[in-house]
């Protein structure tokens, strides 16, 4: 980087639609409220211009599934590879084989540590591949595993992954049918990395996709958030601080599937990973253009996990669950919904969160329990990697 | 959550909400400033203002440890961290505050070895565990971080080790909150007390800004209702016409603060002659740094560090934000070409910081937000 360019350059940028901003006629200063309010505007009209990585190397904050990751993705990869397909950035992409209509998603896994309560890297990475597809509406069928391994990784250890990955398996419901294995020197992984891939058919006849969202509709998360990323940040034992929590970790296809036979009305649904409830909050915003009203008061989260949020000052909304997914469904569904989710063990504590709403498009509302209101962005920065 | 939720009551902050509303006398505008970066946080977060009439307007002070580091100081930090053999280790917060050439992830990516740390003290496992490296630890904040610096300095000591030291960057309050006072662009009618740092100078050192200058302060705590409570405190003085330091963090705040703290503190760190605050410019008397009798601790004097000042970009105002001047949103570049993701200056940087805090949780229109909000809650 050169001696602050891309200061310059973004001063340079911004200058440039201030101008034309103002031959627009956007800028007539008029009262304090409305000048603010036209800011807010400025503010929008930039958040939709055309993502672009600044830096010149990746950082960890691109792998943190905020803000740097989706331009990452928007402006490298999407690029590169552009079609219908992957266009939406669904969890899964839904494609037509013959006359089958199937669902195919993939996701690496390179949690640290391997082991940790509640759950290991196997069994993370079948679950994870599985709620992938189960959320778009698929039924998971056939996995692949690969295997990156680092030279003097403990054969034990290997076993052990393996055997919980056979048991997720079967928990599931799926088979692994194909893989791959490779080893690299020591210190060029850290262990051992797993890639999955998974194919599901698309035996429903619903369109699911954040898109579809619209005013009025409510949006449920099936119980308590944030025991994966909490679970995993203490089991790495730096911050000295115990509490009694575990991975929730688990495949969702089974309640999915009840909740898409009991409830027509399912517009969307995704399962909170990285970047927790809060960045797929922010995806049914900006995908539907719609606004999101959310009260904190009715998001479930287990005490341990608040009390260890608060403190290490984390959002529990930004905090990753393993086992959890946000449903988008009719405002008119919604008891249907909750009913449904709850006679699964999964969705015993289901919980009505908020409403798709015609207020400020792409914008998440938080109605605090302390009667305020505040934004609910993306999440800038890294506040805890390799999660996943 | 025990101890937690009783600090964020709505129904109190209701009554609590009232009772201000009821001390605003017509036609007047009150402006208070938090002094502490914590409870800007607090603020927004909480969409506290939601509850204040809107004669009352608050604004962020300079009180963000990373918002007030200038520049220059980042420079020289990632020029320690890329000399040989050196980890350099940070708290979090510093981990995207801009200098001249990027920041620390972006020196990270390009190879130095920089860490992140929760507290000083694991700077020290570091440094055991890798006798072959230079540990220097970065460290920033008020006087509420400065006794971990301070002890973290003995322990190394106490050790004898070797391959320790500290890039000193602790700042003191008060000589802020003088330049403020001073400042001539500025009119304020009380202040909510920072309350960390309190912890550890107590509140006496604020007399002077009630005797002085004839400004109330209440010493305030990080939940919401603290907070309100203490607005309820500073109008309920205004009101009866008093300016006197009060300390609604009692339960936490001593009144001549924490003096096994503060004799740390003298004991490893001295006044330097004058420091530089981003934005505020060159306050004596405002900083620390290693007392010689811990010379072999200071990485200012171990390494050659460049020590050159780095002019702020011109269109960015975080001086007028830290100030109070202005408001986040009235910062030419704010939220177009400053933004968390590409921070231009300091304040939009830490999550204590006025322009992130702002961007983060309240850009909105708080009139056309609260009748929806009223509306959507409403609904079935």
């Amino acid at each position: 980087m050169t001696e602050a360019g891309w200061v310059e350059q973004a001063l340079r940028e911004h200058d440039e639609h201030h101008a034309h901003d103002t031959a627009a006629g956007r800028d007539q200063v008029a009262d304090r409220e409305q000048r603010e309010q036209q800011v807010l505007d400025r503010i929008d009209r930039a958040r939709r211009r055309r993502p672009r990585v600044r830096e010149e190397r990746i950082t960890m904050s691109h792998g943190a599934g905020g803000k740097a990751t989706a331009t990452l993705i928007e402006a490298v990869f999407l690029d590169a590879f552009r079609n219908p397909q992957l266009e939406p950035l669904e969890d899964a992409a839904s494609l037509t084989v013959g006359s089958a209509r199937v669902a195919l998603t993939t996701d690496s896994y390179v949690v640290s540590p391997l082991f940790f309560p509640g759950g290991d890297i196997g069994e993370l990475a079948i679950n994870g591949t599985v709620n992938d597809l189960a959320v778009s509406g698929a039924t998971p069928l056939y996995l692949s595993a690969g295997f990156i391994l680092e030279e003097g990784f403990p054969v034990a250890d290997l076993t052990r992954i393996a055997e919980s990955m056979r048991a997720a398996a079967a928990a599931a419901g799926i088979q692994v049918v194909t893989g791959d294995t490779k080893v690299v020197q020591r210190g060029n992984a850290d262990g051992c990395y797993i890639n999955t891939a998974g194919v599901g058919l698309l035996d429903r006849d619903v369109p699911l996709g954040v898109a579809h969202a619209q005013p009025g509709d409510a949006i449920i998360v099936s119980g308590p958030i944030g025991d994966h990323g909490i679970t995993i940040m203490l089991a790495r034992g730096e911050l000295d601080i115990e509490a009694d929590v575990q991975s929730d970790t688990a495949p969702l296809n089974g309640m999915v599937a009840g909740l898409l036979d009991a409830v027509p009305g399912v517009r969307a649904m995704r399962d909170a990973t990285r970047g927790g409830v809060a960045t797929i909050l922010n995806e049914i915003a900006k995908s539907a253009d719609v606004g999101v009203l959310v009260n904190e008061d009715d998001i479930p989260v287990r005490p341990e996990v608040r009390g260890a949020a608060e403190l290490l000052g984390i959002d529990p909304m930004y905090v990753a669950c393993e086992g959890r997914l946000v449903a988008v469904v009719a405002g008119d569904q919604a008891d249907q919904a909750l009913a449904a989710l709850r006679t699964h063990p999964l969705g015993a504590q289901a919980s009505l969160i908020g409403h798709v709403t015609d207020g400020p498009p792409g914008i998440v509302h938080l109605k605090t329990a302390f009667g305020g209101t505040r934004i609910v962005d993306l999440l800038v920065g890294d506040p805890l990697p390799r999660i996943c | 959550m025990k101890f937690v939720d009783e600090f964020r009551d709505a129904d109190t902050a209701h009554a609590l909400s009232a009772k201000i509303a009821a001390l605003c006398a017509p036609g007047r505008q009150y402006k208070l400033m938090e002094v502490c970066g914590g409870h800007t946080h607090t603020i927004y977060k909480h969409g506290l203002e939601d509850y204040l009439p809107e004669s009352i307007t608050l604004v962020h002070g300079p009180g963000c440890p990373v918002c007030v580091i200038p520049m220059g100081r980042v420079d020289d930090a990632m020029a320690l961290a890329s000399e040989p053999d050196v980890i350099l280790t940070s708290f979090g917060d510093m981990m995207r505050v801009p200098g001249s050439k990027g920041s620390f992830f972006d020196a990270k990516a390009a190879g130095t070895d920089i860490r992140m740390v929760y507290s000083p003290l694991d700077s020290l496992k570091i440094a055991r565990n890798n006798p072959d490296k230079r540990v220097v630890f970065m460290a920033i904040g008020f006087e509420t971080t400065a006794p971990s610096t301070a002890m973290t300095i003995m322990r190394a000591a106490a050790e004898g080790l070797g391959n320790f030291s500290v890039f000193c960057n602790h700042v003191t309050i008060i000589p802020a909150i003088k330049a403020i006072l001073d400042s001539p662009d500025l009119r304020l009618d009380g202040f909510i007390g920072p309350g960390h740092v309190s912890t550890v100078i107590g509140c006496r050192p604020y007399e002077f800004i009630a005797r002085e200058y004839g400004k109330p302060v209440v010493t305030a705590g990080f939940e919401p209702l603290d907070i309100l409570q203490s607005i309820y405190m500073l109008m309920l003085q205004l009101s009866e016409g008093r300016s006197e330091v009060e300390n609604q963090y009692s339960r936490v705040v001593p009144w001549d603060g924490n003096p096994t703290a503060l004799k740390v503190i003298g004991e490893t760190m001295e006044l330097r002659p004058y420091f530089e605050w981003r934005g505020l410019g060159f306050i004596s008397h405002s900083a620390l740094s290693v007392r010689e009798k811990y010379a072999q601790f200071d990485a200012e004097l171990l390494f050659d560090v460049p020590g050159v000042r780095v002019a702020d970009p011109k269109a960015c105002q975080c001086g007028e934000v830290l100030k109070g001047v202005l408001k986040p949103w009235e910062c030419k570049v704010f939220g177009t070409a400053c933004t968390p993701e590409t921070p231009i200056g300091t304040c939009m940087v830490s999550p204590e910081g006025a322009c992130a805090a702002y961007y983060n949780f309240g850009r909105m229109n708080r009139h056309r937000v609260k009748e929806a909000v009223t509306i959507e809650v409403g609904r079935p």
